[in-house]
């Protein structure tokens, strides 16, 4: 295990009931760095994201083997506080999930979840947090109208400001711009490259191009296991393997 | 042709309803209204309702009706978070969901039956505004599950896990996502809820009896609104102020009726 190595993945194996989602995976992310997961539908990019935080843990019949480090500490043992874990590696889902609040109470959710939590910074948490999602200048004169009434763009970076007002360490993002326009997309990889310069981001493109546009390094995820991972201009100029390269090359997917 | 005729017959069952209710509505309130003044609502009942209002069943009739939500709501709507969040579809929820299923199907003279044996007697409540109360909560909450389950049915999933994965527990999740959200669903169930409580009178008169005096406490036996019109009618003691209690009754019942779901629109709208 490197020493600077933010997650650690050793031998995981993740099953729901008799699929196995997840085939041995070993897979060292670094910090400050956009990793991307990429790979046809059913490959357990989205399975393995929700295994890092463990939100799988909500899901019935399911099972593991190896496990996960986090700055070196196992996720999966037993005494770990799953609502410090989660606040530490926030998620971001494919479609914009705003709550039926205002923008506000939205990005101020997490922050208020725990109870010392002084009125008197929230505001200034959220508006950090909004301001980090590039999205404070659009919202900032209707901090109080329901969040509902954003475009979708605008709800997922929503949804971006209120993972980051915990300020966790890593940041998972399962194609985040998977309902979105051209402009929007773009909006939101903007964000992210501001966003790795104080984070580790892992992000499952919804494309291969936006993998090449904003990740540092790539792994090529196929029925469960990781094929290859490397820089990025390597995975997607020259791969290893056949079957990345017959991948990126759009013969299959 | 079978078009036509199909067309006629759904019309015909339509029409048939609105008019059986139009009917009813007519009789009440044609022989009522004229009963409604304001005295009406201000006095209690004198020589057993021959003459002076109806107050103190108002009166009777709001208390009996707060003690039944207040003990039927919490109670339901914990049953409905149990059976949605807390267990998987299996053989517990089965048999709770059997069980208010059962509850929903017994007749309200047995729950009256049930309530003057257990409270009234057993408990020594005495006819009152807390057995009555009691019962009629038992009579609530299959409705209330009912309905708050629905309304937790319509959550989205991805609610739940956007308060999960921002570090949310189970309880924060149920608090403040999910009831929240279902709060609409589970206000039309206690409003139904209501609407039974007001309606009710066989169960009543066993366990809250038909006392005209104005309740002074829990512990006061009362007469509500629905058992002060059977009883004017059945007893023959006076149409003329059966049918004036019946209308007030009615138009008790719209008036809930209507600042409810006038506070769950707004509630609905400020949150979209």
């Amino acid at each position: 295990m490197s020493q600077e190595s933010k997650i650690v993945i050793r031998d995981f194996n993740f099953r729901y009931d008799s699929v196995q989602a997840l085939r041995n995976i070993n897979l060292d992310i670094q910090p400050r760095q956009i990793f991307s997961i990429f790979g046809p539908a059913r490959s357990g990019k989205t399975t393995l994201l929700k295994s890092l935080n463990r939100l799988t843990d909500l899901v019935f019949g399911t099972s593991h083997t190896g496990t996960i480090f986090l700055d070196g500490m196992d996720i999966y043992d037993p005494k770990v506080n799953l609502t410090q874990l989660r606040r530490r590696i926030g998620m971001v889902f494919d479609l914009p999930t705003p709550l039926p609040i205002s923008i506000f109470d939205n990005v101020a959710f997490g922050p208020k979840l725990i109870k010392f939590n002084q009125k008197k910074n929230l505001f200034e948490i959220v508006e950090k947090a909004l301001k980090s999602a590039v999205l404070w200048e659009e919202v900032k004169d209707r901090l109080h109208t329901s969040a509902l009434r954003l475009s979708g763009g605008q709800q997922q970076r929503l949804c971006i400001a209120r993972v980051l007002a915990l300020e966790p360490d890593v940041l998972l993002l399962d194609e985040p711009c998977s309902g979105l326009d051209p402009i929007s997309t773009a909006s939101i990889e903007e964000t992210l490259r501001q966003l790795k310069k104080d984070y580790t981001v892992i992000l499952v493109p919804h494309n291969i191009q936006q993998a090449s546009r904003v990740a540092d390094r790539a792994g090529f995820f196929l029925n469960g296991e990781l094929i290859e991972e490397g820089p990025v201009y390597q995975i997607f100029a020259k791969p290893r393997e056949k079957r990345t390269e017959d991948y990126v090359t759009g013969r299959f997917g | 042709m079978t078009q036509s005729i199909a067309k006629f017959i759904i019309w015909m069952a339509a029409l048939s309803t609105i008019a059986v209710m139009v009917l009813i509505l007519f009789q009440i309130l044609k022989e009522g209204l004229p009963v409604l003044h304001l005295r009406f609502f201000l006095d209690s009942p004198k020589d057993m309702g021959r003459e002076g209002g109806i107050l103190s069943t108002i009166v009777g009739t709001m208390a009996l009706t707060a003690v039944a939500i207040l003990f039927g709501a919490p109670l339901g709507v914990g049953t409905a978070i149990l059976l949605k969040e807390y267990t998987r579809e299996g053989r517990t929820s089965f048999i709770i969901r059997f069980g208010t299923d059962c509850l929903a199907g017994i007749p309200s003279i047995i729950f009256g039956l049930f309530g003057f044996v257990f409270f009234v007697i057993y408990l020594n409540f005495g006819w009152s505004i807390l057995s009555g109360g009691l019962t009629l909560a038992a009579m609530i909450l299959p409705t209330v599950i009912s309905t708050t389950e629905e309304a937790i049915k319509t959550i989205p999933h991805s609610y739940r896990e956007v308060s999960y994965s921002l570090g949310g527990t189970k309880w924060q999740t149920v608090t403040r996502v999910v009831l929240p959200n279902a709060l609409p669903g589970i206000l039309t169930g206690i409003l139904l809820s209501i609407g039974r409580s007001i309606g009710e009178t066989a169960a009543i008169i066993l366990t809250a009896g038909s006392s005209l005096v104005m309740p002074t406490s829990l512990f006061s036996p009362i007469r509500t609104m629905s058992v002060h019109f059977y009883i004017l009618a059945r007893e023959g003691i006076s149409m003329k102020m059966a049918y004036g209690a019946g209308a007030a009754l009615v138009l008790f019942v719209l008036l809930i009726n209507m600042i409810a779901q006038w506070l769950i629109n707004r509630y609905i709208r400020h949150r979209t």
